[in-house]
């Protein structure tokens, strides 16, 4: 079920990637029009763009206090970005862990690697050549939320996988 | 027997051999707890000139401010003085200093000559009419004047309470500007009142929780210049830093020299887990002292080097734990509720300073290094990041405020839990590391 799962989800982007591709040249190159309901290349609705990786597919997973344990969410969205490294190999990526600012600075640099460590192994179990993928630690150094509740908190215990280099344009 | 410190940085000489009152009559004793501070007096130090007059009336002040800020002090102002001291020489009039009960009272005297600064002082117990010590003198440049108003402050210190002082020294930390999620971080060096206030790192890198040398030579950091977390050593005089060779592409953090300075214990990631390595600084070798599943880091050695204090969630939350220094089996010594991290071993070697969260607060607290009498001394929404004072009788910490506009200050606090002040640093502080006496 999981492989056919993987191979439906695969089949799927690499049918859009083949759009995308075609979309450039289709448009002879045209910068960013988005006429006719065209692809911009780059642009959040290109499926090869890193945009898209960002915010369609999903570049952070969240986890519990003081939990490194990934959720079935996170999981799933873990699986896009599986399925996206997969068939855009001309990418690699740095998976930054972060804590939020509930505990020492020194405890949460320890829980950030282990946070970017469980996205890692689980982007390698899907098939994602772990010489593609660096992790870094920040801690409680770089909350994106900064209110002091658990509603910011739980923003901030996250792992964010970032895309780091490209072949590609 | 002549005792000579000098300073390269200042040319500060001793000239005059300390000789302390073994069993004066006036004496505050520190470990009976001080309720009532002890009321004393500093004319303004008579100048020798027009040229000292300033430097007279700030030399006096400073050491004042450093007397009352331990809480042990209680200044009486000069506008109840009934004496005028103009003479350094002149016999004091002790009734006068009795009649406005003061009990301890400082006179000295300042002479600039060029650039030479020089500085006599001497500490008297009103009451019995007595000196404490002798008479004793500082030189130097000029702009050393706040070391030697420090030292001063550290002699009529150590001479009431019989005790080291801590003046004479400085605390470095990381200033921190902007907002939470924007937060600029630069490696600083301070004199322990926040005076003179000196950056050594740009805000290029995230740097974090730099740590004093026994000798206050160097400093160990973490800095993020590479991308990753890693270790560095900064010689403080020259600021010139050398990246320390822990193992490449894993990630270092939370470095702290051990007693004799020539290694360092430390944090390294691994796969995700964080153990305890040791390192030899001059061949580089790194040796592992702990192996678990768990986060273990902020170790701390004892002041003879022979344990390491540190902090591990192996029991699902964390907790301290005492090793040998070389590794080996260790023992917990944290039971009460809640979490514990960042241990700091004090150099008396008898208390272990920690934060502690619990039901949603932290604290600075101590602890004897069983870990019975657990005391806390502060409580706020997040304190963190304790330091020993020189002489194991004042803990700085870092606080940082709820919100959106949180910021991040350094406090000072007493081993009582007495006396909690704001340290003022030109931007927020945090990640004190006191270090210290200066020679």
């Amino acid at each position: 079920m999981n492989v056919l799962g993987k191979l439906l989800a695969l089949g799927t982007l690499s049918v859009m990637a083949a759009c995308t591709n075609n979309d450039p040249s289709a448009l002879g190159g045209g910068a960013g029009g988005g006429a006719n309901g065209a692809i911009a290349p780059g642009s959040p609705s290109d499926p090869r763009s890193p945009a898209y990786f960002q915010q369609t597919i999903g570049d952070r997973v969240l986890f519990a206090v003081d939990q490194s344990t990934l959720t079935p969410q996170a999981q799933q969205v873990l699986q896009g970005q599986a399925d996206w490294l997969m068939a855009n190999p001309d990418y690699v990526a740095t998976i930054e862990g972060h804590a939020d600012e509930q505990g020492t600075r020194e405890y949460n640099l320890g829980l950030g690697a282990k946070r970017a460590n469980a996205a890692r192994e689980f982007l390698i179990s899907r098939g994602v050549a772990g010489n593609r993928l660096t992790t870094v630690s920040y801690g409680k150094e770089r909350p994106i939320e900064i209110c002091s509740t658990e509603d910011c908190y739980s923003k901030n215990r996250r792992a964010v996988t970032v895309l780091t280099g490209s072949t590609l344009g | 027997m002549m005792r000579f410190l000098t300073s390269l940085l200042l040319g500060l000489t001793i000239l005059a051999a300390p000789v302390y009152a073994q069993s004066g009559p006036l004496r505050l004793e520190l470990d009976q707890g001080i309720i009532e501070p002890l009321p004393f007096a500093v004319p303004n130090f008579v100048p020798d000139g027009p040229a000292a007059t300033q430097y007279a009336n700030d030399i006096s002040r400073v050491v004042a401010a450093d007397l009352t800020g331990t809480g042990l002090f209680r200044e009486i102002s000069p506008e109840a003085f009934i004496s005028r001291v103009s003479s350094f020489e002149a016999p004091v009039q002790f009734a006068d200093w009795k009649a406005i009960n003061a009990e301890a009272l400082v006179t000295g005297a300042v002479s600039v000559s060029g650039n030479r600064l020089t500085v006599r002082f001497r500490v008297w117990d009103v009451f019995s009419g007595q000196e404490l010590g002798n008479g004793l003198q500082f030189a130097g440049t000029t702009d050393g004047w706040r070391r030697m108003a420090h030292k001063v402050a550290d002699q009529v210190y150590s001479r009431i309470t019989g005790e080291g002082a801590y003046f004479d020294s400085r605390v470095a930390f990381v200033s921190e500007s902007g907002p939470k999620d924007q937060r600029q971080k630069r490696l600083a060096i301070m004199d322990y009142d926040g005076a003179n206030v000196q950056y050594l790192t740009d805000s290029a890198a995230i740097v974090l929780a730099p740590r004093f040398s026994p000798t206050g030579d160097r400093l160990l950091y973490t800095s993020y210049e590479t991308g990753q977390p890693r270790i560095y050593v900064l010689d403080v005089d020259r600021v010139r830093r050398t990246e320390l060779a822990t193992q490449d592409g894993t990630m270092s953090f939370s470095p702290r020299f051990s007693p004799d300075g020539r290694s360092i214990v430390y944090s390294l990631i691994q796969g995700g887990n964080t153990d305890l390595w040791k390192m030899d600084i001059a061949s580089g070798q790194s040796v592992r002292l702990t192996n678990t599943p768990a986060i273990e880091t902020a170790p701390s050695y004892s002041p003879d080097g022979s344990q390491i204090v540190f902090e591990s969630d192996r029991s699902g939350t964390p907790q301290l734990y005492i090793m040998p220094a070389n590794g080996g089996e260790a023992t917990r010594i944290s039971f009460g509720q809640g979490r514990y991290g960042t241990p700091v071993w004090s150099p008396r070697g008898d208390l272990i300073a920690f934060t502690k969260q619990n039901k949603g607060r932290f604290h600075i607290g101590v602890m004897r290094t069983d870990g019975s009498e657990e005391r806390l001394l502060t409580s706020s929404f997040l304190d963190e990041g304790p330091t020993w004072s020189p002489n194991g009788r004042v803990i700085m910490f870092t606080r940082e405020t709820q919100g959106a506009s949180g910021r991040a200050t350094l406090y000072s606090v007493d081993i009582s839990g007495r006396n909690l002040r704001p340290v003022r640093t030109p931007d927020g502080g945090s990640d004190p590391s006191w270090g210290p006496l200066q020679n």
